[in-house]
């Protein structure tokens, strides 16, 4: 239970940082992306704040034998930069260009009351089901074996 | 407009204290689209995911119905553009496990330089995307 309390308010304070920073606005996103337009730097400015925290915070948490409420820490265990992340990073990309929001912004804009982040949510999960169901005769002879050393 | 940066810095804190509280308690990281695809199994072990969802909207309409100075801009813009993106969207993010923040905001935090390449691929392809869509095409 204390698991969820503290997911409820970590998502709280994702929201929240959203919001404030306007990453809800799809044209504030694009703003960013348009380097050839009128560019909003607002968006390096909400990762980079992210990424300074984290950069600093992430050294210490895991530093540590376990997180406080668990017994382990769930990391990404890969290293290896394969052509599914590459290609996959790569469509994200443009599908982020076509549509102006991501996976987080599109979740808290849901608030805002009205249609496309509705629509764009229901097409990113129809996106990844479809992967999903196509990814084992995708799976390169690497990624098919977890089993190869691995560093942290 | 001059005062955008701030906020973005400001909210930007706040993802990244999020993700923080996350790992240090629960273990976990705060990649939004690993998140939902999580949360879709509907398994009870990925219950705590729907607990955080809930909690972006609950921050979400904090910030747009109690705390913001006016209501954030929407535009009705293009659902054809939603379909299309989404998609893509759902898939890459599920093909190269992960998004902005997975990858972005806890990837780089991380030092992971599966990560970096994949924050770099997205916002090349981004990039050239809107060029394309704004300055080529002309939407």
């Amino acid at each position: 239970m204390r698991e969820k309390g503290l997911a409820l308010i970590a998502g709280l304070l994702f929201g929240l940082g959203l919001g404030i920073s306007q990453m809800i606005d799809r044209e504030r996103v694009l703003g960013f992306l348009d380097i050839a337009g009128n560019w909003d730097p607002t968006l390096a400015f909400v990762m980079g704040g992210a990424v300074l925290v984290t950069l600093i915070s992430f050294r210490f948490i895991l530093r540590r034998p376990h997180p406080i409420f668990s017994s382990k820490f769930y990391l990404p265990t890969r290293n290896d930069i394969d052509r599914l992340l590459l290609v996959g990073a790569g469509l994200f990309g443009i599908g982020w260009g076509i549509a102006g929001y991501c996976p987080g912004p599109a979740i808290t804009a849901t608030v805002l009351g009205i249609a496309n982040p509705f629509i764009f949510l229901v097409a990113m999960i129809a996106g990844s089901l479809t992967f999903q169901a196509i990814a084992p005769r995708l799976a390169s002879p690497k990624s098919a074996a977890p089993s190869q050393p691995l560093a942290k | 407009m001059e005062a955008s940066w701030i906020a973005g810095l400001v909210g930007g804190i706040l993802i990244g204290i999020s993700a923080t509280v996350l790992l240090a308690f629960n273990g976990r990281i705060a990649g939004i689209s690993g998140m939902v695809n999580g949360a879709l199994t509907f398994a009870r072990a990925e219950q705590w995911r729907w607990w955080f969802l809930g909690g972006m909207l609950g921050g979400g309409a904090l910030y747009e119905y109690v705390l913001a100075p006016q209501p954030t801009p929407t535009s009705t813009f293009a659902p054809w553009a939603m379909v299309i993106g989404g998609f893509i969207v759902g898939f890459g993010t599920r093909m190269g496990n992960g998004c902005t923040s997975g990858h972005g905001v806890c990837g780089l935090g991380r030092l992971s330089g599966r990560s970096l390449a994949a924050v770099i691929t997205f916002m090349v392809t981004a990039a050239i995307t809107v060029f394309i869509t704004r300055h080529v095409i002309g939407l």
